[in-house]
C-alpha cells in the first residue's frame, strides 16, 4: 500500500488521468473532468486504482460529487487518514 | 494443457452440469478457476479434484451468491491466491416452474435473485480489476426460453430476458477497455432435467437431439480466448436450431 500523503497522491491521480488521454500539463487541479474529456467509465478505473495503490474505496455517489481533478485529489487524501 | 493464463476465472454454479463442464473448459484452457457452488460441497470438491488431476488449478467457492459478502468473498479469495479475476462466467441458475397465476412471490424472487442479481453482482465486482488490466471477459448464460416462449416459465424467462439486456447494456460501457460481455443460450441440454423430455419435444428440436454441456462449454471457451476480442454485447444459441 502507497504512503497516501497529498503529493503521492496528486502526482499519481494526475499520472492516471493523463494515461486516460489527455496531456498532463493538462491535467491540473483546477481542471475539470468534463474540461479533459474524462468520463465516467476513466472514473470508475481512477476508482480502482485509488482502491488499489491507498486502500481507498470510492463509491457511485462519491464520484458523481467530484468535477475537478482537486476534488478527486482532497477527496482520497481525506479518506485516506 | 495450455500454458497457464496469469489470473484467475469464476464459473459459478459450477458443481454440476453446464457448469462443471464450463470449469473445466476453462481450466483446460489455462485458467485457475474458482468453482462456485451454493450447497454441494461435495461435488464441488469433486469437480476441483478432476481438474487438479487433469493438471490445471481450481479452489472450491461455496455460498449463496444473492446473499450480502458471498461475492466479494470469493473474488477476494481467488485474488488471494492467483492474481486478478479475468473470467467470469455466470452459471448459476434455478428454476421453479409453473404457470403464471401459481406462480408465488417468493418463487418469483427466488429466480430472480439467483438469475440475475447474482450475475449483476459478480460482473460489478469483475469490471474495474477487468478495466485496469484492459482484459476481462464476462459471459453469462442465459436460455432460449429467453428468445422464445416456454409456457410455465415466467419466471426464468424474465430472469434470463433480463441477464441478456443487462449483459448488451455492460458490454457497451466497457468495450473500449478490452472488457467483453456476451452471453449463451442453450436450448435443451442432456441432463436430469431434460432426461424426461419426450419423443415430440425433441422432435421439434431441428438437430433432433440434445446438446451436451461440453457443446455449451465450447462456445463459451471460444468467448473468453483471445481470438473473441471484438465479440460483446452478443448472445450465441447453442440450442440445435430451436431459436431460428
Amino acid at each position: 500500500m502507497a504512503t497516501a500523503t497529498p503529493e503521492a497522491v496528486e502526482a499519481r491521480i494526475v499520472e492516471a488521468l493523463a494515461s486516460f488521454g489527455p496531456d498532463a500539463d493538462q491535467v491540473t487541479r483546477e481542471a475539470t473532468f468534463e474540461e479533459l474529456d474524462i468520463d465516467s467509465l476513466d472514473l470508475v478505473e481512477l476508482a480502482q486504482i485509488v482502491e488499489d495503490d491507498y486502500g481507498v474505496e470510492l463509491k457511485g455517489d462519491d464520484m458523481k460529487s467530484l468535477r475537478t481533478v482537486g476534488d478527486a485529489i482532497d477527496l482520497v487524501v481525506a479518506r485516506a487518514q | 494443457m495450455p500454458e497457464q493464463r496469469e489470473g484467475a476465472a469464476l464459473v459459478t454454479g459450477a458443481s454440476r452440469g453446464l457448469g462443471e463442464a464450463i470449469a473445466k473448459r476453462v481450466a483446460a484452457d489455462g485458467w485457475a478457476v474458482g468453482v462456485g457452488y451454493e450447497s454441494n460441497a461435495e461435488k464441488a470438491a469433486a469437480v476441483v479434484r478432476e481438474i487438479e488431476d487433469a493438471g490445471g488449478r481450481a479452489v472450491a467457492l461455496g455460498g449463496d451468491l444473492a446473499a450480502d459478502g458471498v461475492v466479494d468473498s470469493h473474488f477476494r479469495a481467488l485474488e488471494d491466491q492467483f492474481g486478478r479475476v479475468l473470467v467470469v462466467v455466470n452459471c448459476a441458475g434455478v428454476n421453479r416452474d409453473n404457470l403464471s397465476p401459481q406462480i408465488d412471490d417468493e418463487d418469483w424472487a427466488k429466480v430472480i435473485d439467483t438469475n440475475l442479481t447474482a450475475a449483476f453482482r459478480t460482473s460489478r465486482r469483475a469490471i474495474p480489476p477487468m478495466l485496469r488490466a484492459r482484459f476481462g471477459r464476462i459471459v453469462n448464460i442465459a436460455s432460449v426460453s429467453a428468445l422464445r416462449a416456454n409456457p410455465g416459465q415466467s419466471n426464468y424467462a424474465a430472469s434470463k430476458a433480463g441477464v441478456i439486456a443487462m449483459s448488451k447494456t455492460i458490454a457497451a460501457e466497457v468495450a473500449r477497455r478490452g472488457v467483453t460481455v456476451n452471453v449463451v443460450a442453450p436450448g435443451f441440454i442432456r441432463s436430469d432435467m431434460t432426461d424426461v423430455l419426450d419423443r415430440d419435444m425433441v422432435s421439434m428440436i431441428p438437430a433432433r437431439r440434445l446438446g451436451t454441456p461440453e457443446e455449451v462449454a465450447s462456445v463459451v471457451g471460444f468467448l473468453i480466448s483471445d481470438d473473441a476480442g471484438y465479440v460483446t454485447g452478443a448472445t450465441l444459441p447453442v440450442d440445435g436450431g430451436i431459436s431460428a
